[in-house]
């Protein structure tokens, strides 16, 4: 800590203004590839589990391993294959996502009652028909619900990348840190992430409202 | 020069299991400050989570506990916890262990608390009212009938606690805390790949080996009978 220094300069907050919206947009971008990727994989592989469920073992055991490993230690892997690259952060940063995201996928599509899928049968529905027109939308809120704890957390490890050079709001934290712990620095990169996990999991809730009005009493 | 071939070097290098950065020394650090923190998170959070599941009170906090733990980020509670070290103990102390120490507690705190609260929340009423009507006390039924029944989840939270807190320690290298964060620290600072790679080998394992071997002691220290009720958050 820099001797004699206030907690919080907010002189130099407010001088720094622009480099906020730059480190929000690369948090941003980061988050949402992360998200979106880990959401197709997640997506196939939960397609597959309902369809061979003896492949819901390996799976699983394989996306566990994944998210139990620590984040830097997962970058760090990488490293010597995919360099100080955004490939390295995305990599590590989807695969943290997977174990979350295809247990609500998957719970959510066997959630949908036996009855509704057969009256679906009896009016003449396509496999593929029943999938995204009576699963998905029945499985919507859990499955937005793994969504939200995705994000969060992702949103959460994207600060750890910027120790392999990406980071967004991380930047500021690590900057902080190397500037002989500039307290004003940390601090606005730990608020920035908080609050951007509680805005974006704020904007999912409505999503979530808008996409399954039937739950909104519940 | 290959690199698994480098890093197989690294670790049947008599050098690196001698002096103040021997992999032992390293993996003795790491599970030092994490056992402690987890053990002082585990002696807020459960008898808090306990208490709030048992009389139902203050449901809110138990939930938001668990979301603003969720949305801190390891590497904010790393940095947040310099200031915070230094004004406790002073400026000499506010960096190596101390600071790591305090960083990983709030992070063991949320999982512990939730599940503790949830598990008792979930036991069963009919179950409880008979054991008022058998004449037990609230002592008698939560720890009794409720601890006993809520015991998978309760432990289930403790291994998060503990996955967390591992991973956590390894960002203590940046506050210059030893435990084995220092090879990748100290590997991407030096761009000495074999290090690197060797220290992110070596935490994983330990990640995964604490993970195995809460997983397993929860197996032997839950009564099979109530084994179907099993879940975590």
């Amino acid at each position: 800590m820099i001797e004699g220094e206030p907690l919080i300069r907010w002189d130099w907050i407010a001088s720094h203004l622009d480099e906020f919206a730059f480190r929000l947009g690369e948090h941003v971008e980061l988050t949402v590839i992360a998200v979106g990727v880990g959401f197709v994989i997640a997506f196939a592989l939960s397609l597959l589990i309902l369809r061979v469920p003896r492949a819901e073992g390996p799976i699983t055991w394989i996306t566990g391993t994944l998210y139990t490993i620590p984040s830097l230690a997962l970058f760090a892997l990488l490293i010597p294959y995919t360099g100080l690259t955004i490939l390295t952060a995305e990599i590590g940063l989807v695969s943290y996502t997977l174990l979350i995201l295809i247990r609500n996928i998957v719970r959510g599509i066997r959630g949908v009652p036996a009855d509704v899928r057969e009256a679906a049968v009896g009016m003449g529905y396509a496999p593929r028909e029943i999938l995204w027109r009576i699963e998905v939308p029945l499985a919507a809120a859990i499955i937005i619900a793994g969504v939200r704890l995705a994000t969060i957390s992702t949103i959460g490890l994207v600060t750890v990348s910027s120790l392999i050079g990406q980071g967004g709001f991380g930047f500021l934290i690590l900057e902080g840190m190397q500037r002989s712990f500039f307290t004003t620095e940390m601090i606005a990169g730990a608020m920035l992430s908080v609050a951007l996990a509680i805005v974006a999991d704020a904007l999912l809730v409505l999503l979530q409202r808008r996409l399954t009005p039937w739950t909104r009493t519940a | 020069m290959s690199l698994l071939g480098d890093v197989a070097r690294w670790f049947t290098d008599p050098a690196h299991y001698q002096g103040t950065d021997a992999v032992q020394t390293r993996i003795f650090e790491h599970l030092a400050v994490s056992g402690l923190a987890l053990l002082v998170g585990l002696l807020i959070a459960l008898p808090v989570g306990l208490y709030l599941g048992h009389t139902g009170r203050f449901a809110f906090v138990a939930v938001n506990v668990a979301n603003i733990g969720r949305a801190i980020p390891s590497l904010a509670a790393i940095a947040l916890a310099i200031p915070v070290a230094a004004t406790l103990l002073g400026v000499q102390n506010g960096l190596g262990f101390w600071p790591t120490f305090f960083a990983l507690i709030p992070l063991a705190i949320p999982p512990i608390l939730t599940n503790a609260y949830v598990a008792v929340r979930g036991v069963d009423r009919d179950v409880i009212e008979a054991a008022h009507g058998m004449g037990l006390g609230e002592a008698g039924i939560l720890r009794r009938i409720e601890l006993p029944l809520a015991l998978p989840l309760i432990l289930a939270g403790i291994r998060t606690a503990a996955v967390n807190v591992i991973a956590t320690a390894t960002l203590g290298a940046l506050v210059a805390f030893g435990g084995l964060g220092r090879y990748i620290v100290d590997g991407l600072a030096l761009q000495e790949y074999d290090r690197l790679f060797a220290g992110a080998v070596l935490v994983a394992l330990l990640a995964i080996a604490v993970e195995v071997g809460f997983s397993t002691f929860e197996r032997a220290a839950v009564s099979p009978g109530i084994r179907v009720h099993q879940g975590a958050l």
